[in-house]
């Protein structure tokens, strides 16, 4: 065991703060936040996900307005997906890369359509990456000088509500019952007269929402999911559940899978680039690596044995050469045992055998399809 | 047996000692603290060192695995491993609920003494725990 770290610091809390404190949540620095770790048990929050509904505050995440004419162009110009043709209502998942084409981050982009009949675009990024994304995008606010750009993230809060009964028993909470919206739809609706932005969207690996609301609402918001919930078995959940959830679904994430030196052909997300009849920053080094094929691949993993492998262990070809590096892993609570993702060299990549370094310690692992959950579909 | 959890030494890192004479031998059982198995939460795992060993005080001897984390074991006083907790790896769940008596992880034969001096009893390993909350 390790001795704790006191160093005093302060963190930035987020409108759910107090309540995530009197619900006894463990609470730990992320992103500059001070966010809930667990409640109950990451174990228990991660089966109730699976079979009920669990609720994710995600408010730490930036969330990023575009206003005006031109903003379609200027994310068009920004991510790997096309946003010029993104209907009202529509989610995008997307890229910002560099002009070599790594990742500076993984986004998701919605069109959506106000009350009074404007619209705007909202652009959600990584907590750990929103000042990066911000100055990333001040400079190309000069040549479309009608887009009003503004940061609402300390504005707003941001709930996800994820899980197999998240529709079902939510269809009466808002103006606007959200399963009539299909997967990567969005719209704006209203519960007791205050916005609410529902997205039919998540990164667990279930169907579910996640919700916009202003600061000043989060709370009540908060509590009115849980106890609409409450007989169903919706439970509030930490980021040690949101990491294990989004791992079975083998969803990237930032700082893991993805960076800056990680191409999106690279890191397996080609259905996120949309590389013909259009430029934005990176297009023509990820239309190469396109071409020439990735030299590293992304690969699924099942260590032997119930000993986790963990970001950072080395994986070995069954000669025993280093042939890449674990991005994520760890204990799989819906599976029983142990699964892994890992960057590796591509004529490494199709193998069936692999050895993994535990710190220390060869284990051997086999390689999986990702990934390693997938819901039943209704 | 019982073991009073008041009685036992501690160290910083959270490992329990336990020291008793057996055949003219000073003994050292080791094992981690109820406070930070609570901390540690959906224990997944433990690598357990082989009999035989010496460890030094101080030094990695094995580690305990959560849900979210890896934590290595040290051993607050230097020995040779004359036995490990073998069914302790495959009962972790019981490690929550009897930390003491089921959940002893090695026994050492201690080297030397000198090290236990460095080690807290009940009342100051409470009182560290309270100031890390």
């Amino acid at each position: 065991m390790s001795q704790a770290d006191s160093s005093p610091q302060t963190y930035a809390q987020t409108p759910l703060g107090d309540w995530h404190r009197s619900a006894g949540a463990k609470m730990v620095p992320f992103a500059g936040y001070e966010m809930p770790i667990q409640y109950e048990s990451i174990v228990s929050e991660h089966h109730a996900c699976r079979n009920a509904a669990a609720l994710f505050d995600v408010s730490h995440m930036g969330r990023l307005r575009f206003d005006g004419d031109g903003s379609e162009a200027l994310l068009d110009r920004l991510l790997t997906r096309r946003v010029t043709d993104l209907p009202i209502g529509g989610v995008r998942y997307g890229m910002v890369c560099n002009p070599d084409g790594g990742i500076l981050d993984d986004v998701l982009v919605s069109h959506l359509k106000t009350p009074s009949e404007s619209r705007y675009h909202l652009l959600v990024v990584n907590a750990s990456n929103r000042e990066k994304i911000v100055e990333w995008i001040k400079p190309l606010l000069d040549d479309f000088p009608r887009v009003t750009f503004s940061d609402r993230t300390e504005l707003t809060a941001m709930i996800a509500v994820q899980g197999p009964l998240a529709m079902e028993t939510c269809k009466r909470l808002f103006s606007f019952d959200p399963s009539r919206l299909k997967y990567y739809q969005a719209r704006i609706t209203d519960q007791f007269s205050k916005p609410v932005i529902v997205s039919r969207t998540g990164y667990t690996g279930e169907d579910g929402f996640e919700l916009v609301v202003r600061a000043e609402e989060a709370t009540r918001v908060w509590e009115n999911v849980l106890l609409a919930g409450r007989d169903a078995g919706f439970v509030p959940a930490g980021l040690g559940a949101r990491d294990t959830l989004r791992m079975e679904a083998a969803m990237p994430l930032y700082g893991h899978e993805l960076d800056e030196t990680v191409d999106p052909i690279t890191a397996g997300l080609n259905f996120a680039c949309n590389l013909d009849d259009r430029d934005f920053i990176g297009r023509d080094a990820i239309a190469a690596v396109k071409s020439a094929g990735p030299r590293r691949v992304r690969i699924g993993l099942l260590p032997g044995g119930r000993r986790p492998a963990r970001e950072g262990c080395d994986v070995l070809s069954t000669d025993g050469q280093v042939i890449g590096k674990i991005t994520s892993g760890g204990p799989s609570p819906t599976l029983g045992y142990p699964i892994a993702m890992a960057m590796v060299d591509a004529e490494h990549a199709t193998a069936s055998e692999f050895e993994i370094d535990i710190r220390g310690k060869r284990s051997p692992a086999t390689r999986v399809k990702l990934p390693f959950y997938r819901r039943a579909k209704k | 047996m019982s073991r009073d959890k008041s009685k036992l030494l501690y160290a910083e890192t959270h490992e329990w000692v336990d020291v008793a004479e057996e055949g003219g031998q000073k003994i050292a059982t080791i094992g981690i603290s109820g406070f930070a198995i609570e901390q540690l939460n959906d224990l997944v795992y433990m690598e357990l060192p082989e009999v035989g060993k010496t460890i030094d005080a101080g030094e990695e001897f094995g580690e305990v695995e959560s849900v979210k984390a890896v934590s290595p074991l040290y051993s607050p006083v230097g020995g040779e491993v004359i036995e490990v907790h073998a069914e302790l790896p495959d009962n972790l769940d019981q490690l929550n609920d009897d930390p003491y008596d089921f959940g002893w992880i090695v026994k050492l034969k201690i080297a030397d003494e000198s090290a236990l001096e460095n080690l807290m009893d009940f009342a100051a390993y409470e009182k560290q725990c309270a100031e890390s909350g």
